[in-house]
């Protein structure tokens, strides 16, 4: 992987002074281009996705701008501050999810926003940055692989916020941050053992799942997905649009501006979730090879970082991080791809939208501060 | 915090989250690289065709109509672009003020608002069609959703009323539904074109891709019609109407060698440019779909089957003594009686008693032969919609009287224009020329002309139409200042519920001019004319007279007696300048 950062253009160069300027800010700075460059490719997508209005571009750049301001905030707080605030933001995020139960207005039959003095804000999505940082926090400082009580434990703290977000409901955020807990997990050693009984546990639970804990609307969509033809006008629609989208991009795309699905309002949600469908139809196949190929060096950097950690709770934050943003990206594309069901978790750093937005730039804030966490134990 | 064991978490346990984070990668790619580039049964092929059957839709390009013109190029029938506009009442119901739709449309609020009542369930109607462009641009610049505008061409005709019946008309979607508009419908229509747009959702062109297909546009017809001659006739036909009180009437010209058409006129007339359905009896183009009597004028052909006999000549003698004659318990009169008279006075004076001599000498069948070889009772194939064929009797048992009333023209129909090709046959020294009513080249039409009579005959009997205009003629008054012309005069008992009628006549009159060399034949045919002055003679003759010279004129005619001609001229100016 250090071949990859001789490769990023600006590192070689020998600017001292600004690698210098950017360890002392704490910023990773191969990680900070690829993010913008993503960003910035978003924007233009965004753009014509948008139906040509650029006032929803500069929105967006500047929920960029605070997002960006978050991350250099978030990357200039120590490590093991993180590591001793994280019961307490963990705490803090629970109790705004109780209070989502409670007081929360909803959007479209669910209750998923906090409203503070005509704020709106998901707390949900604090809950994304809270769950990673816990879990780590939990099993980094009680010996490594963790003990049978200690998976316990941990399964109880993903349970407790995942049940909260899905009685909102929301399936999709609720797997998510379950995943994002699990992925700490999974990183911090547990046995084959654990991992097989949760797989068979999850296959026996299929059916019961299907018969009781799942929606109408979320059993429509797993069988839209298996047969979108079936329901073309309505729960099929958005899938065979935006396949339609992507299948008529071709190699070279029909050029900016120039998708006729995007542009004339065949595709739902072109902006958000299903951006990926215009950058497909418009930019084709060589738009997405070029997005998927940024997504993989931003996705390196971050196991790079992980990998590199000096500490055990940095390298479990950085690495549940980092498959947080994959699972983000698959399922994503995938759902857009027909692969998926149809789950409302946009492209990250090019749907539009701010909350997703600020939140990921502040995981790779946190990120970052581990990037820079000084070495006590091994010097470079 | 706690590092001791910090490599607890094993090195293979991230490249193996890494090889099956790149696994779940390349599923992805293969996902969508089967999508986008893939020819799979459901890939790239069937996608992209699929969101072009979202988007692209293929409209008609209106084909642009064929011209129909007069002999010399003038333009009788020209289609002019216009704009209809229609609206999806389904989208239209949700406008809430729809006046000023209203106002732009130049209809009342009610109006529109009952139409959209009316198609409320339908996803299209009309609003307005046929509406000049800029008209139609400030109702298409509201922008009322669910409103548009598509071309068409709406045909307008110059000549109005004075070529209507011959061209007919077209209905709102332009095709021919009427007269020569609907004979020749294949050839004016052209094919229209194809092109292609994208549409969004809603249904709204956005953008044209291209012509697949250019518009190809009608064929031009020029026609066999003189505008010069027929605004010619047409004014002349309003007079004798004014003149005569008739109710209606048909003047047609023929070229005499061509046997094209140079002018036809009907009364009473339409305007073809008006949108609301003329009256049926009004766009009739009486000269080839009404079927006369013919009467007297048929007395020139009795004469043809008289001097082929070789029994008569035109100076033979007949006694018309006493002014009457018996046929079967019938007495046909003469005016007075003429005494014994030559063949030729016989025509010249209409004689009732000396033609029934004829015919009693010369036997139906004879007469009949001759009417059929200058083709009456058969079909002209013009092909023009509604031409007659005109009627000849053919009967097992003729009495007496049928006999001899044939030969008066009685028992018998014909159109005018039949009347005129017939007598065309005698200016042409004897050739049958084929009637069109399209401009054909001389060539052509020496081809298509059949001999039905010798050079000599026709010559003799052009000589006895001559005398008919002279001093002891009965068509005096279609005489023409300068030229020789000649005719023969007819006058008709209209036929009605129980037999021909008293007080009502046809008059006619079929001449040509100028006598020696005809270049042309007139028929004029005048309806009911009212008063004493209901015969041919005096009812037709004089329109004759009229229209005659008017053509002579426009057609550059030597004079044959050029000294007339000069002094009339002479006394013209002279009251110009006194005046």
């Amino acid at each position: 992987m250090g071949d990859y950062v001789r490769q990023m253009p600006g590192e070689r160069a020998g600017l001292q002074d600004s690698a210098s300027l950017a360890r002392r800010l704490h910023l990773d700075l191969p990680l900070l281009l690829l993010l913008l460059v993503v960003a910035g490719l978003g924007l233009v997508v965004l753009y014509s996705a948008s139906g040509q209005q650029l006032g929803a571009v500069i929105r967006q750049a500047q929920y960029l701008l605070v997002a960006c301001t978050v991350l250099l905030v978030a990357a200039q707080i120590d490590v093991q501050r993180y590591a001793r605030w994280a019961p307490w933001l963990y705490a803090g995020g629970v109790l705004l999810l109780v209070a989502v139960v409670f007081f929360g207005v909803g959007a479209k039959g669910a209750q998923r926003w906090l409203s503070i003095g005509g704020f709106r804000f998901q707390p949900s999505e604090i809950m994304k940055l809270c769950m990673p940082l816990m879990m780590a926090w939990f099993l980094a400082g009680r010996g490594l692989p963790p003990r049978f009580t200690l998976v316990l434990g941990s399964l109880a703290i993903v349970i407790l916020p995942a049940g909260l977000i899905l009685v909102q409901p929301d399936l999709g955020t609720s797997l998510l941050i379950a995943a994002s807990g699990l992925f700490v997990l999974f990183l911090a050693g547990i046995g084959w053992r654990y991992i097989g009984g949760a797989v068979l546990l999850a296959v026996l639970s299929a059916w019961p799942a299907w018969m009781y804990l799942l929606k109408d609307y979320q059993r429509q969509r797993i069988l839209t997905l298996l047969d979108p033809e079936s329901d073309k006008l309505g729960a099929g629609w958005n899938i065979i649009q935006s396949k339609t989208a992507i299948g008529s991009g071709g190699w070279e795309g029909k050029g900016w501006l120039q998708g006729t699905q995007s542009q004339l309002d065949f595709l739902p949600e072109g902006h958000t979730d299903f951006i990926i469908a215009v950058l497909a139809e418009e930019f084709g196949l060589r738009g997405v090879l070029i997005l998927l190929a940024l997504y993989l060096l931003i996705l390196l950097r971050g196991f790079w970082i992980a990998a590199n950690a000096p500490s055990t709770f940095g390298r479990l934050v950085a690495g549940s991080l980092t498959l947080t943003f994959f699972v983000y990206i698959f399922v994503n594309m995938g759902m857009v791809a027909g692969l998926l069901p149809v789950v409302g978790v946009p492209l990250p750093l090019v749907s539009a939208g701010g909350t997703s937005l600020v939140t990921l730039m502040a995981g790779f804030g946190v990120l970052m501060a581990v990037a820079t966490e000084p070495r006590t134990v091994i010097p470079r | 915090m706690s590092r001791q064991r910090t490599r607890a978490v094993p090195a293979w346990r991230f490249h193996l989250m890494v090889v099956a984070l790149l696994a779940l990668l390349a599923l992805l790619l293969g996902r969508i690289l089967s999508l986008q580039v893939l020819d799979t049964e459901h890939g790239r092929e069937f996608l992209q065709q699929q969101g072009d059957q979202r988007t692209v839709r293929v409209a008609e390009i209106p084909a642009y109509r064929g011209l129909i013109t007069d002999r010399r190029g003038e333009p009788l029938a020209v289609s002019t672009p216009v704009i209809s506009l229609w609206a999806d009442p389904r989208l239209l119901v949700e406008v809430e003020d729809l006046q000023p739709l209203a106002k732009a449309l130049e209809m009342p609020l009610t109006d529109l608002q009952a139409r959209l009542d009316r198609f409320e369930r339908k996803g299209f109607m009309y609003l307005r069609r046929h509406l000049v462009p800029e008209v139609a641009r400030k109702v298409l610049d509201l922008r009322v959703p669910g409103v548009g505008g598509f071309r068409e061409y709406q045909r307008y005709y110059p000549a109005g009323e004075v070529t209507a019946h011959l061209l007919g008309f077209t209905n709102i979607d332009g095709e021919g539904i009427a007269g020569l508009e609907l004979q020749y419908e294949s050839v004016l229509r052209g094919v229209p074109g194809k092109k292609r747009y994208i549409k969004d959702l809603r249904g709204n062109a956005v953008r044209y891709i291209g012509v697949d297909q250019p518009a190809r546009p009608g064929a031009d017809l020029a026609l066999s019609i003189d505008l010069r001659l027929q605004y010619q006739h047409h004014q002349e036909l309003q007079r004798a109407m004014a003149v005569t009180g008739a109710s209606g009437g048909t003047i047609v010209t023929l070229d005499a060698r061509t046997g094209e058409v140079l002018a036809m006129v009907n009364h009473p007339v339409f305007n073809p440019n008006q949108t609301s359905a003329p009256k049926p009896s009004h766009t009739r183009n009486r000269a080839m779909t009404d079927m006369y009597e013919p009467g007297s004028t048929m007395k020139t052909f009795t004469l043809v089957a008289a001097l082929e006999s070789g029994r008569w000549s035109t100076e033979s003698m007949i006694d018309t003594s006493p002014g009457y004659i018996r046929v079967g318990r019938k007495t046909l009169p003469d005016p007075r009686n003429y005494g014994e008279i030559s063949v030729s006075r016989v025509i010249e004076k209409s004689s009732q008693v000396g033609v029934t001599q004829l015919a009693q000498d010369l036997g139906h069948e004879p007469i009949l032969e001759v009417f059929s070889r200058f083709g009456f009772g058969q079909p002209m194939v013009t092909g023009f919609p509604g031409e007659s064929a005109g009627f000849l009797p053919s009967r097992n048992r003729w009495s007496a009287i049928e006999k001899v009333t044939l030969a008066f023209g009685y028992g018998l129909t014909a159109t005018p224009l039949q009347l005129a090709r017939a007598y065309s046959a005698f200016a042409n020294d004897g050739q049958l020329p084929q009637v069109s009513l399209l401009r054909v080249a001389d060539a052509d039409a020496a081809d298509t002309a059949v001999p039905v009579v010798s050079a000599d005959l026709a010559r003799e009997v052009r000589d006895v139409l001559h005398r008919v205009t002279g001093e002891h003629g009965t068509a005096r008054r279609a005489r023409v200042d300068g030229y020789d012309v000649g005719g023969k005069t007819g006058t008709v008992h209209k036929v009605g519920p129980g037999g021909y009628q008293d007080k009502k006549y046809l008059a006619l009159f079929a001449g040509m001019a100028p006598i020696d060399n005809p270049r042309f034949v007139t028929v004029v045919v005048i309806d009911e004319p009212q008063g004493e002055a209901y015969g041919g003679g005096a009812a037709a003759a004089p329109v004759f007279a009229r229209v005659a010279a008017g053509t002579l004129r426009l057609l550059n005619v030597a004079p044959d007696q050029p000294e007339a001609v000069l002094a009339q001229a002479d006394t013209t100016a002279r009251r110009g300048v006194e005046g």
